[in-house]
């Protein structure tokens, strides 16, 4: 309907939207870029060069890497499961998968603690007398950021597996494919997409991740062990040290780059 | 001529118009799902095992820790001054926000999908920013905006404004990305339908548009409301410390580092109550909508 | 209540859809605008019903100039190829809607969805979702609920497109009757010429954002204004100069004046007629036989005839441009079987030109 007052108020509409997200997002985030620029190249470079950032930065590097392979792995895994195969408790599973989209991230460091902690954790204490250190150790950070990155590479490639339906890989089999064929040759190319986007998205949330991890790192500043590039601006900020902004700008980079990259995957259903 | 008077206007064959209606669970899929085999068992078995490990056990060692000192114990914890004033923050702020959320959610929604203007496109990349960027991130940046250097000199540094101000931003995406698809696969006809009978733009919206939108809004806005009532990282640094603007997760936070884990795990309990209680009303609100086609 | 569109014309970016189109529906009359997709039959009564606005050109309806009068406010029913029905609502809220938004007495509302319920035959049905009823159930709602607020002037576009051949012919029967009894003044849109011949009093052929021909459905028929118009409303053939209808075109053993010589290449029987093509010359034109013809003339393969166009023909003499653009196969693809091949446009994009013929 395009009547006159359709188009004020459509007009209307629009200016409110952007006015909103622009204040919201971009205008922050033109704050701090706008501030790090002004305090120059040389303060950029120092502070994303020192070897406690590289060090951050390196962890980071380590515990989101792992934290995404290990969920690539499961999450292809289950979605093939929640959709290939009948079983009971099925739904109970798909439900689980989603926990952690609203779970605090303060609840999964502790709940990992109370149960991987070295002093009185349940599974901790025996480790640690085995000498397996989960938690204040790099492990227990990549328990954290797989718990929290969980659900994003099922949620992606279950619906594409459930549209697909069953019929290909069938096929491929009365073909004579065997399952491993089957799986590299029909329904890997088919869920690349999702789940590319799966993993994009994940890679950003492993990176990002903060409150779960900062419970499970133990708090060991300094010596750099167990601080990852999100706890270092947290530390930087909190004691007043400089450098917090480079940082952030750095994640900042990666988080504007896997959007991106993830608006180029995303199928262009919603071209209106 | 009213369209009554032609009330004998017979059908000749009115079987064949009354033929083949579609089955009343609509559009929902046949799974065509085959029984677990050897290697699939062992595959079920496998994630079942690293669930636990990672999910379950954790979370039922919070409920256990919690409740280990009786319920007396846990109900003590929780009612604390410092544990209600950190829950009814919690809650009034992420009770504003999915309200907020719901209504400009669904406005930004509609012009995504509904306009076109230059510009959109990056409309749309910028609403997923707050999914990608890290929340410690996105913490720093209000503080620079909304601190006490403000460029635009306020300072909501404490305030719980500035609280709503940081889970706006983290909660952006939800309502946005749960009703946009809904809305693209929206039939404009039925619209245009209401328009010809005599239905002004907003009652058109009102009474043809919302009740298709609302379990989409109802959803976003839930896990908006989940998501904000466990946010960490963007609202500490504008928290203002301690004892200023606390809200649940920063008390639990606060309670390990002072080592006392039973307190902690009776907050963090509440908190996984609420998400708990999300997760399972929106697998059943899905359900129902799916039923209803 | 009658329509009247003068000048109208409406642009997509480019894409001129309609190009001054003059339309005039008397009170009453059940018009259908007939046209391949893309011609610019369905914008024509979407801006009668106020959906669209046209960039330049008035609409009238009832007398009053309705230009510019949001939908809302024109009092014009209207159906939908896809019902466009409100899956929220039961079939009987769906129905009551128009009298809902003018606020009616609960009473009357409901005296009058019982019997629009009744018109469609759709009284057992009122407490279902749209989703529990079968397509042609939908229309039959859709078309309730449009008559509901007793509209000026009923517009359906493409009413019967999404519905299956069987459904389709029954619900176009229906449309007659319904119309016979409640005259409203309707337009309907379809792309089906068997639909228009069969149920509308007055029919106009719409191509490439432009009125080809407008009057009765015989008229049409028999007196086509141009090559377009007669290869939209049946098959056509050519013999000699002249495109003439493959049923007027008599079969001679012997040869008489006027006719033509030609050799039969292929006999096909569909039921009772035969389809006999020919090569006459350099044409290769296909003669529509009844079963008995085609026996009493002993027609094989390689048999020797003579043609010609029957007394009372229609027929088109084709001027200066012989064969120029009469593409053979899209002649000969306008099979008995497919009269019109509706939706595929005929002489698409090729306007004004000799291309009257459907391609295969």
């Amino acid at each position: 309907m395009a009547s006159r007052v359709g188009r004020r108020s459509r007009n209307g509409l629009r200016v409110v939207a952007v006015l909103y997200v622009t204040a919201l997002v971009l205008v922050p985030l033109g704050v701090i870029t706008w501030r790090t620029v002004r305090q120059g190249g040389h303060a950029f470079w120092s502070a994303i060069s020192s070897a406690q950032a590289v060090e951050a930065f390196r962890l980071t590097a380590i515990v989101a890497g792992s934290a995404v392979v290990i969920n690539i792995v499961f999450g292809v895994g289950v979605a093939l499961l929640l959709t290939r195969y009948h079983f009971p408790g099925k739904r109970v599973l798909s439900v689980l998968i989603d926990v952690p989209i609203s779970v605090s991230p303060i609840v999964v460091g502790l709940a990992l603690v109370l149960v991987y902690g070295p002093n009185n954790g349940w599974f901790g204490l025996p480790l640690h007398n085995a000498g397996v250190d989960i938690i204040y150790a790099v492990p227990g950070m990549i328990l954290a950021t797989t718990f929290v990155a969980l659900p994003l590479v099922v949620r992606e490639v279950v619906p594409v597996l459930e549209d697909e339906g069953f019929e290909q890989e069938q096929a491929a089999r009365v073909l004579g494919a065997g399952a491993i064929q089957r799986f590299r040759r029909i329904t890997l190319p088919t869920i690349k997409w999702a789940l590319a986007y799966g993993v994009v998205l994940s890679i950003a949330r492993s990176i990002g991740e903060f409150g779960a991890v900062k419970v499970v790192s133990g708090n060991i500043s300094g010596s750099g062990q167990t601080q990852t590039a999100t706890l270092l601006v947290d530390e930087r900020v909190e004691q007043l040290e400089p450098g917090a902004y480079q940082v952030s700008l750095v994640l900042i980079a990666v988080a504007v780059i896997a959007i991106i990259v993830v608006s180029v995957i995303r199928p262009k259903e919603n071209v209106s | 001529m009213t369209a009554a008077d032609g009330a004998g206007a017979s059908l000749r064959t009115r079987d064949a118009l009354e033929g083949h209606p579609t089955p009343v669970t609509g559009r929902r899929r046949v799974v065509t799902g085959s029984r677990l085999g050897a290697t699939s068992g062992i595959g079920l078995g496998t994630a079942v095992l690293w669930l636990s490990l990672l999910v379950l056990i954790p979370l039922a060692a919070v409920v256990a820790k919690a409740t280990g000192g009786g319920w007396s114990g846990f109900w003590n914890a929780i009612t604390t001054p410092a544990a209600l004033d950190a829950l009814r923050l919690t809650v009034l702020s992420s009770l504003a926000v999915s309200a907020i959320n719901a209504v400009m959610g669904t406005l930004i929604a509609w012009v995504l999908v509904r306009d076109s203007f230059p510009g959109r496109r990056l409309l749309e990349v910028v609403i997923d920013i707050p999914f990608a960027l890290p929340t410690i991130v996105a913490g720093l940046v209000l503080l620079i905006l909304y601190g006490p250097t403000s460029p635009i000199g306020v300072d909501l540094l404490g305030t719980q404004r500035a609280i709503v101000f940081a889970l706006l931003f983290v909660t952006l995406p939800f309502v946005v990305r749960t009703v946009q698809p809904v809305l693209i696969g929206l039939d404009t006809e039925a619209e245009e339908a209401a328009a010809s009978l005599g239905a002004a733009p907003l009652t058109t919206f009102r009474r043809i548009v919302l009740p298709v939108l609302l379990p989409a809004i109802a959803s976003g806005t839930a896990l908006a409301f989940a998501r904000a009532m466990g946010e960490y990282g963007s609202v500490l640094l504008i928290s203002g410390g301690v004892n200023r603007a606390r809200v649940s997760s920063m008390y639990a936070f606060q309670q390990i580092q002072n080592y006392d884990y039973t307190g902690a795990a009776a907050t963090a309990t509440i908190l996984l109550l609420v998400s708990l209680v999300v997760i399972v009303g929106l697998d059943l609100l899905q359900r129902w909508a799916a039923r209803r086609g | 209540m009658s329509i009247k569109a003068v000048g109208v014309v409406k642009r997509f970016g480019q894409f001129v859809a309609l190009d001054g189109v003059d339309l005039a529906v008397e009170s009453g009359r059940l018009t259908a605008l007939l046209g391949p997709s893309g011609g610019g039959k369905s914008t024509l009564l979407r801006i009668i019903g106020g959906l669209e606005e046209p960039d330049a050109g008035t609409v009238h309806i009832d007398g009053v100039e309705a230009t510019g009068v949001p939908a809302q406010r024109r009092n014009v029913g209207f159906v939908f190829q896809h019902y466009a029905a409100f899956k929220h609502l039961s079939v009987y809220r769906n129905v009551a809607f128009g009298l809902e938004i003018r606020k009616r007495p609960k009473q009357e509302i409901r005296r009058r969805v019982g019997e629009l319920l009744e018109l469609v035959h759709l009284e057992q049905f009122a407490d279902r979702l749209p989703s529990q009823l079968s397509g042609g159930q939908r229309q039959r709602m859709a078309l309730a609920r449009a008559l509901a607020v007793e509209p000026k002037v009923l517009l359906l576009d493409e009413p019967f497109g999404a519905l299956d051949a069987k459904v389709r012919k029954e619900l176009r029967d229906w449309l007659r009757r319904l119309h016979d009894e409640v005259h409203v003044t309707t337009v309907f849109v379809t792309h089906d010429q068997e639909e228009a011949l069969e149920v509308s009093d007055e029919l106009v052929v719409i191509n490439h954002g432009r009125i080809e021909q407008v009057g009765s459905p015989e008229d049409l028929y028999d007196h086509p204004a141009n090559e377009f118009v007669m290869g939209f409303l049946g098959p056509v053939t050519r013999l000699g100069d002249q495109l003439v209808r493959p049923h007027d075109i008599e079969v001679l053993a012997n040869h008489v004046d006027g006719a033509i010589a030609a050799q039969v290449t292929r006999l096909q029987r569909v039921g009772f007629e035969v389809r006999a093509e020919m090569s006459a010359g350099s044409d290769e034109p296909w003669v529509q036989l009844t079963r008995g013809q085609a026996d009493a003339l002993g027609l094989d393969p390689g048999s020797s005839v003579w043609l010609r166009a029957a007394p009372h023909a229609a027929s088109l003499t084709l001027q200066g441009c012989e064969g120029a653009d009469l593409g053979e196969d899209g002649l000969r693809g306008a099979g008995p079987t497919e009269p019109g091949g509706a939706g595929a446009g005929p002489g698409e994009g090729r306007r004004g030109g000799v291309g009257a013929g459907t391609a295969p």
